[in-house]
């Protein structure tokens, strides 16, 4: 395959107008996700919990191969996944470092039972790969169903736990002499993670969940501390680079996810770079005033 | 000993005012291990109350039995005339410091802000509000100067001055600080705990500070609650701050010195000088 080949099968145009309204479903799908991975990676970044996001996936993955393979909806197999993944997470690790070693646990063994399950299974192999690297352009009416509601209860839950949820993971012993209930609200958040995972992981797949659920808000935290700017920001890199994903992976007859991954790695690397330039400015003015 | 409005030192424990604490017969133990036993102690409004001791001698159980986080094993804890319970409003607490991660999504003036409301839930509305309170806060500690400033890329001694703003946003009556001038410098030292001695004196709050040092606030300090071994000894920092009682506490031969208004104390045992080698408090140690 030469180099114009390569780049014919990664970006075609053509028939770009018919295929759009086929994929509006995908596209709503895409968004509600965007909104999602947004606004809870500003926790996963504030917690320190990516290790554990990457765990809840692998868990994720287990669930939905077994509702493959026994015929039974494969979102909500993903869904009891991740949501008994990290049940036990929650109650289990409450303290960081325990929490790493349950995950480590947990996840080869996740990997291990989804793989099995996908070896049983007899259908079409495009669906087994899809749960590990994403599959969102074959979102239904049903599905699309699913998913809003999920990302709606998500939502929600998000916006009522917000300032406690902050306060607890960022100024923990002033929080608890606040009297705000630490340990039930990690749990909680837990929980809404675990929803939020599997959410993620019908666009671009166990394997890159974090490109959802980390990246954007990584981004956002670099170029600003403003609490509201930070949350806008990373809501806006994230539905970027999954409606953009899905808007350019049409036009080639690749998988969305490298597309997404592809879109929210470069957010962050121009995020990082107007960080390094903005310490640069600052160091140097620092400097001068130092000399003056 | 500077002015106070509490009651003249060695006066006896009974101050005329509705004692802001009141703890009867308090014990507390974890397993066989007695912190303290049949404590009974009043704190007056204004007073302001240091709290010494080694490391593990429930310096900073006393303070989590102050918020309502710690039961006590038998006896009586009361705020402002109630149990102790969990988040008071009357209470506001000034911890250790410690440093924020660098890429904290928060500005000063954010953090400050969960120290008013962070407790309650949903999305903070009435943002003109709010603004107008926190700069209010950030003015009365000095700190007007960085507010828009991200967390992570403040000084100790700047983020505790936030955490000074956090503790007095609800004017509380009882002002718990436990070690708050831990690695600080002087300056900041001196401006942190003349903040607090104002909240005492100004608008009448009982302040209990626990420390492992007690001259930087020596001027402001009341009395002292010296606990040791499981015992403890009550009294205004003349009577507490001496080798008799000292050597009783520990159980063994210690000396304090005065010297140009600082307390030197020789012989502790181990236990104490294990600490941070910030803390300059006893530096005769072994000598």
């Amino acid at each position: 395959m030469d180099l114009s080949e390569i780049w014919s099968t990664v970006f075609s145009f053509e028939d770009y107008a018919e295929i759009l309204p086929l994929v509006s479903n995908s596209l709503i799908a895409g968004a509600l996700l965007g909104l999602v991975g947004g606004m809870i990676g500003i926790f996963v970044m504030l917690r320190d919990m990516a290790f554990a996001v990457h765990g809840i996936a692998e868990l994720s993955f287990a669930g939905a191969a077994f509702a493959l393979l026994i015929g039974a909806n494969v979102v909500v197999g993903s869904l009891i996944g991740s949501v008994l993944a990290s049940l036990v997470l929650g109650l289990m690790g409450a303290a960081a470092k325990d929490r790493n070693s349950i995950i480590g646990v947990l996840m080869p063994f996740g990997l291990g039972l989804g793989i099995l399950f996908l070896a049983l299974y007899q259908g079409r192999s495009a669906n087994k790969f899809g749960l590990l690297t994403g599959q969102i352009v074959a979102v239904d009416t049903v599905q699309l169903g699913v998913l809003a509601v999920c990302s709606l209860i998500v939502m929600v839950a998000l916006v009522a736990m917000w300032r406690p949820l902050t306060f607890i993971s960022v100024d923990p012993a002033v929080a608890a002499a606040r009297g705000v209930p630490a340990g039930r609200l990690s749990v909680a958040f837990m929980v809404v993670l675990g929803l939020a995972v599997a959410l993620s992981i019908q666009v671009v797949g166990a394997l890159l969940v974090l490109a959802l659920l980390i990246t954007p808000a990584a981004a956002a935290i670099r170029v600003t501390s403003n609490p509201v700017l930070t949350v806008s920001l990373s809501v806006a890199f994230a539905m970027t680079s999954v409606v953009g994903g899905i808007l350019l992976a049409l036009a080639g007859s690749l998988p969305i996810s490298p597309y997404v991954t592809t879109i929210s790695f470069l957010i962050y690397v121009v995020c990082r770079l107007i960080a390094w330039r903005r310490e640069k400015v600052r160091h140097t003015e620092k400097m001068a005033a130092m000399a003056a | 000993m500077a002015a106070s409005p509490s009651p003249a030192p060695g006066a006896p424990a009974k101050p005329a005012p509705e004692p802001v604490v009141r703890l009867r017969g308090a014990s507390l133990r974890f397993g066989n291990r007695l912190l303290w036993d049949g404590l009974d102690l009043d704190i007056a409004p204004g007073e302001f109350l240091a709290v010494l001791g080694p490391n593990g001698s429930g310096k900073t159980t006393m303070l989590r039995t102050l918020m309502g986080l710690q039961e006590l094993s038998s006896g009586t804890v009361e705020v402002a005339g109630r149990p102790a319970t969990r988040g008071s409003r009357q209470v506001g607490t000034i911890p250790q410091q410690r440093s924020f991660d660098d890429n904290t999504p928060l500005r000063a003036r954010d953090l400050v802000a969960l120290g008013i409301d962070g407790h309650k839930w949903g999305i903070r509305l009435g943002r003109a509000k709010m603004r107008k309170r926190v700069d209010e806060l950030l003015e009365l500690v000095g700190a007007t100067s960085y507010a828009e400033r991200p967390v992570g890329v403040l000084s100790g001694g700047e983020q505790q001055r936030l955490r000074a703003a956090q503790a007095l946003a609800d004017d509380p009556r009882l002002l718990l600080c436990d070690e708050p001038l831990l690695s600080l410098d002087l300056h900041h030292q001196q401006a942190i705990s003349s903040l607090i001695h104002r909240q005492a004196c100004d608008h009448g709050a009982a302040v209990v500070f626990v420390t492992h040092e007690i001259n930087p606030i020596l001027q402001y300090v009341d009395r002292v609650l010296y606990l040791a071994g499981g015992r403890f000894h009550v009294g205004t920092p003349e009577e507490v701050m001496r080798s008799e009682v000292l050597s009783e506490l520990y159980g063994s031969p210690i000396e304090v010195f005065e010297s140009n208004g600082r307390i030197v104390v020789v012989g502790m045992p181990e236990t104490v000088t294990h600490a941070d080698p910030q803390h300059r408090a006893h530096p005769l140690q072994g000598a």
